[in-house]
């Protein structure tokens, strides 16, 4: 795995440009990690996921705790491996414990042997060597190593406790690890205090890790606390590592991740849109955000996604977004979808969660363009603003 | 919602598909009495109904229905009367819903030997793959059924034996694709083991299962019709039906079917079989020897 800044945002600000390259596949970075059940996406087959832009598609967050009952470690080891047993060799698999649909943590239950998930099979502690285990047989591209994450209300004693677990376990991880944590994430915690993510940023960087896993974020904390948290963060760590940050969904939090140095985004945010009947319709560049304005009707939805469900769109014979080539919007309109979302047929997620994937790809790479050209900040400024004047003008209609 | 002839060939005209189906009286073959016949003429009334409301002749093809449940003499009216309305094609509608396989071939049998031999013979909601053998050797050429992708749903795969059950234990280990001789793209990539984990638990084991059970159905069909346009059909029924009954034991029904249909597949069976049939044949009852899933 090879990392290198490419371009980085002059005065002052944090924001960059990036490689990631592994294998014989490039990845510019800041860009989004795709996510998965069992490691393939929840509704888009492995034929249709080729047909997403690429190569930012090949970024796929795997959960290893998906697989911890079936199949056996060493059925996956036979199998050859998650690139063998997904049927995707091609793809750039990012392996981390827990996530926001499936596999959330439990902190309360986890103890100092291991962290506590809740799992479809139930509540299951994992320990490092569990962890490792999976790691050993799975052998995804990069995996992060087993931390405790904490939600931003538990009391200050606990929290020091789980960056000291989290360190330990980090450590314990890359002592199991045969490649010496060649492919590993160190995993940053702290919760919401500034001293312990400093503290655990600082240690985390001194270990023998390829980069930086940012968690414990999206559980609790407000969003202005979030913004000087990461800094933070990211202030203690080296510039020249990636630094991946997951639970920020959202187009502003991926914003204000990007503005504080962020590279990767791992987020089940188009998950839940597709799962809610939403379809992204946020105008991604200059062109497409003055032809939305004063376009807009915000009964069904708001400016950045409308929910497909409502019945203002059973007669809607527009696409989605005009203009995106997915292959929903090339071939359907929003009556259809309407229609499958309402008859509850299971083909309305994989269009919605083709084109929700499609669209945000487009975002992603609209953010680089922006730092490549040096105008994040403008870039950043404007999607602000003309989020809050299309929200205003809304609450001024109603 | 009550819905009229005249309305359900005007919402498929609007729909615009290519082959459009007349409405027709539809009853349980499990139910006996006045009921079937009053369905049967009630469908050759609407057929002329559906004939008037029909307002694109010329694009799409009305195909009428025969009904007449499991009742050779009503079965009879109802063929000779939608042949005398000329239509581009006909379907066998009111089986494939419980009633016993006996007498379920016996219809399609009557049915196909009196419709006409250029026109299209669609048998409804048919069906599983041995069925679908039956019915083509019976002259059927036209079918439909949700059995491949609810199946898939389940958690079975189709493969040339039978069902293959991923939902079981001992998938959880096996590394072998669904079908080795599939060239599907499930079976190019995926192991029983991976889709054991998703199968009933993930909507992406419905649709792995779902385009590998599809792709099943779409070889037996393309299977079916070079064997019969290369003149070796009679050798592909004996061939499927060996891979499917590895023991020999096919049922009777497809014994009696296949007689009719004129294909020989007495190498298929084994001799116990016969016997059975031969101690039958004498007046002689052995039924207290069989456990009972064997006996036809």
């Amino acid at each position: 795995m090879r990392f290198a800044v490419t371009k980085v945002c002059a005065s002052g600000a944090k924001a960059r440009a990036g490689l990631l390259q592994i294998g014989s596949s490039g990845v510019e970075t800041p860009a989004l990690l795709l996510s998965t059940r069992k490691g393939l996406p929840a509704f888009m087959s492995p034929d249709l996921l080729s047909s997403l832009p690429l190569p930012d598609s090949l970024l796929l967050n795997v959960c290893p705790t998906h697989f911890i009952e079936v199949p056996p470690s060493k059925t996956i080891s036979n199998i050859g491996g998650l690139h063998r047993m997904l049927g995707l060799p091609d793809h750039i698999l990012v392996a981390a414990a827990g996530e926001s649909t499936e596999c959330l943590p439990s902190s309360d239950a986890t103890n100092k042997f291991g962290a506590s998930f809740e799992t479809p099979a139930g509540r299951k502690l994992v320990k490092p060597s569990d962890y490792m285990e999976l790691i050993s047989c799975l052998q995804p591209n990069l995996w992060a190593s087993l931390a405790d994450e904490v939600p931003a209300w538990v009391n200050e004693k606990r929290n020091k406790t789980s960056v000291e677990r989290t360190l330990r376990w980090l450590d314990a991880c890359i002592a199991l690890d045969a490649a010496s944590g060649r492919n590993s994430l160190g995993v940053v915690v702290g919760g919401s205090s500034i001293e312990q993510r400093k503290l655990c940023a600082t240690e985390v960087s001194k270990r023998n890790v390829s980069g930086f896993w940012i968690g414990g974020f999206g559980l609790g904390e407000s969003v202005e606390e979030r913004c000087s948290l990461l800094n933070a963060v990211t202030d203690c760590l080296p510039l020249e590592k990636p630094r991946i940050v997951s639970r920020l969904g959202l187009p502003e939090e991926v914003l204000e991740g990007v503005a504080s140095g962020i590279d990767l985004f791992d987020s089940t945010y188009i998950y839940q849109l597709t799962m809610g009947g939403f379809a992204l319709i946020f105008p991604i560049d200059m062109v497409e955000r003055e032809m939305q304005n004063g376009v807009f009707d915000s009964s069904a939805g708001d400016s950045a996604k409308i929910n497909l469900r409502a019945t203002t769109y059973r007669k809607d014979m527009s696409r989605i977004v005009d203009g995106c080539t997915c292959f929903t919007c090339q071939n359907h309109t929003r009556a259809y979808l309407n229609h499958l979302i309402n008859v509850h047929e299971m083909l309305a997620q994989i269009l919605l969660e083709i084109h929700n994937t499609h669209h945000y790809l487009r975002f992603f790479r609209s953010i680089r363009e922006a730092i490549k050209a040096g105008e994040f900040d403008i870039f950043w400024k404007q999607f602000v603003e003309n989020r809050r004047s299309q929200i205003a003008a809304a609450a001024i209609r109603e | 919602m009550l819905l009229t002839p005249e309305e359900s060939i005007n919402i498929q005209n609007n729909i615009g598909a290519d082959i459009i189906m007349a409405l027709d009286d539809v009853v349980k073959t499990t139910i006996t009495g006045p009921r079937i016949e009053e369905a049967m003429y009630r469908t050759l009334r609407w057929i002329d109904r559906c004939i008037a409301a029909h307002k694109k002749p010329d694009v799409q093809n009305l195909f009428g229905i025969v009904q007449g449940g499991l009742d050779p003499v009503l079965r009879d009216i109802c063929v000779r009367g939608l042949v005398e309305r000329n239509l581009p094609g006909y379907a066998i509608g009111g089986l494939a819903g419980g009633e016993d396989k006996d007498s379920f071939w016996r219809v399609v049998a009557q049915c196909t030997a009196g419709l006409p031999e250029d026109k299209p013979r669609y048998v409804m909601g048919v069906g599983y793959p041995l069925d679908i053998v039956v019915c083509s050797a019976l002259g059927a050429d036209m079918y439909d059924c949700v059995y491949p992708t609810r199946t898939a749903r389940f958690g079975s795969a189709l493969v040339p034996e039978g069902v293959l059950k991923l939902k079981q234990n001992a998938m959880a280990t096996d590394e072998r694709p669904i079908d080795p001789s599939c060239p599907c793209m499930v079976c190019k990539n995926y192991t029983r083991a991976y889709l054991h984990c998703l199968v009933t638990k993930d909507p992406m084991g419905s649709q792995l299962l779902s385009y590998h059970n599809l792709s099943f159905m779409a070889r037996l069909s393309r299977d079916l019709h070079m064997s019969i346009l290369e003149g070796r059909f009679p050798e592909f029924v004996r061939g499927f039906l060996r891979v499917q009954f590895p023991k020999g034991d096919v049922p009777k029904w497809v014994h009696n079917a296949m007689e009719v249909a004129g294909i020989d597949i007495s190498e298929c069976c084994t001799p116990t079989n016969c016997q059975h049939d031969a101690m039958e044949a004498a007046g002689v009852d052995i039924s207290e020897f069989c456990p009972p899933t064997r006996c036809p």
